[in-house]
């Protein structure tokens, strides 16, 4: 390190470019993400999806995007202004600052804390506050609705969502990520904890209010849920932070259960972030997938599989994993 | 025994992957999808488009103004009125079709004794005022003109069936 980077200013300047070479990636992932959910989607359905706006429809996301821009934001008369415009922006931040410390290689995590599955636990928690906050401060009744759907559903799946967690970090015997990735040298968590994975990936639909899961928006119901009254950039920013939160649980999913950076059977271990994206976009695109499959869940349904079946689930495997580990003598060392 | 079975069968997601390998197949199916604007799907000869009024191969406008179309019509979106002309035969002096009000039923075409009106295979003729699809006799004699070769070919095909 020279002089340079030493000095106050030079760490701003490098934490700054730190911050933009994870966001920048992220963003353009999002935006493609868009436009492939349109294609896969349109796949499934025997249609073409975009293919006009650019090759293959490849500029279709900027030109969303520039339309976005151009449109007025409406704020109805009866909404609570600051709130109101606080939400979208609230739902978008907290979805991107869990990117600070998910390690797309060894060690490259913006901030290498020892406690990343709890920051990254507390901050998806967080994002039902954008939502309840964007329904309450609308002051329309399917907002508030949608909110109060929404609010219900993550709380409950959150539950589940522990418990998995705590699973695998009985595996690892460590809260940092870079470690849990390091813990799936030999087997990817996805294999062992099995149900736990899949328990992990349903909770994560449910999380980020995705299909089957999407009641809080619920188009036939309840016309768009919780952003009915959005409009312009304030909805392109819901729109960004679900975009955005699929791709951090994907994330997760990826760190958690598919060996993070790390190639299949140890291949090719210098391609560290190309595997890590793979395996992202692999994620990303069972959950476009699933979202071409199924129909919406019907609410109670939802609470049912929350409390009912995935909790009992999840809470029975923790034990039996815990159990496994204490009587075969794998408990990680140092824990 | 049936309870272990259900469980079992819920458990493991079968129907659920099941659907997803279902709609994976579909995926790579060959997409139904016509790219509208540079091309477009067939359309029989009775397809019932834009509206044209004929003329002989002479010249000579085929509308006697006969009125029989604008009896007809259920949606009472034709206007003609008429007049003898100097050389003694009646023609019609206004013929107006408001097409935001015609519901392409192709009664006129079916009431005409002469195929005088009919309707075409156009129906790319949307417009950005409502004022431009309030159709009158000039239009439509134009349409008849630029259409005409697709028009006589429609009634040749039609004509075994009417």
């Amino acid at each position: 390190m020279t002089g340079f980077w030493a000095t106050p200013i030079g760490i701003t300047v490098l934490t700054v470019l730190e911050v933009l070479a994870i966001l920048v990636p992220v963003l353009l992932l999002m935006a493609y993400l868009t436009l492939a959910e349109r294609k896969v989607l349109a796949a499934i359905q025997l249609r073409k999806g975009p293919n006009v706006v650019g090759p293959f429809g490849l500029l279709q996301p900027f030109a969303d995007a520039i339309k976005m821009v151009m449109k007025e934001t409406i704020i109805p008369t009866g909404a609570n202004r600051a709130l109101f415009l606080m939400a979208p922006m609230l739902t978008f931040g907290l979805a991107a600052i869990a990117w600070a410390v998910i390690p797309v290689n060894d060690g490259w995590a913006l901030a290498d804390i020892n406690v990343g599955v709890l920051y990254l636990f507390a901050i998806s928690s967080l994002g039902v506050y954008g939502i309840i906050i964007a329904g309450w401060a609308s002051n329309s009744k399917y907002a508030f609705l949608g909110a109060m759907r929404s609010a219900a559903q993550m709380v409950s799946y959150e539950v589940s969502i522990g418990f998995v967690m705590v699973s695998v970090l009985l595996c690892v015997g460590s809260l940092n990520l870079n470690d849990i990735v390091l813990a799936q040298r030999h087997i990817w968590f996805c294999l062992p904890l099995l149900p736990m994975f899949v328990v992990f990936f349903i909770s994560a639909l449910a999380e980020t209010n995705r299909s089957p899961f999407d009641l809080p928006e619920g188009e036939s119901e309840i016309v768009a849920g919780f952003f009915v009254e959005y409009s312009a950039m304030a909805f392109a920013l819901f729109f960004l932070g679900e975009y955005t939160s699929m791709i951090t649980m994907s994330g997760m999913t990826t760190i958690l259960f598919l060996g993070g950076w790390l190639g299949p059977f140890g291949l090719w271990p210098a391609l560290g972030p190309i595997w890590f994206i793979l395996k992202v976009c692999l994620c990303l695109f069972v959950f476009i997938w699933v979202r071409g499959t199924f129909p919406r869940y019907r609410y109670d349904q939802l609470m049912r599989l929350g409390w009912k079946v995935f909790l009992p689930l999840s809470l029975f495997w923790l034990v039996l994993t815990a159990g496994a580990l204490m009587l075969f003598g794998w408990l990680p060392q140092g824990a | 025994m049936a309870f272990l079975d259900r469980t079992a069968r819920s458990l493991l997601l079968g129907e659920l992957f099941q659907g997803m390998a279902l709609t994976l197949r579909f995926m790579f199916r060959r997409k139904a999808t016509i790219n509208y604007p540079y091309e477009k799907g067939p359309i029989g000869p009775r397809f019932r488009g834009e509206h044209a009024l004929r003329r002989y191969p002479n010249g000579e406008e085929r509308c006697i103004a006969c009125k029989l179309c604008e009896a007809i019509c259920p949606a009472l979106a034709i206007t003609i009125e008429a007049e003898p002309r100097a050389d003694g035969s009646r023609r019609t002096t206004r013929y107006d079709i408001d097409m935001t009000k015609c519901i392409y039923c192709g009664l006129c075409e079916e009431a005409c004794p002469v195929d005088a009106i009919v309707e075409g295979p156009n129906f790319e003729f949307a417009t950005e005022t409502r004022e431009e699809l309030m159709y009158d006799k000039a239009k439509l004699l134009a349409n008849g003109d630029r259409w005409e070769p697709e028009l006589a070919r429609r009634l040749e095909l039609d004509a075994p069936y009417r």
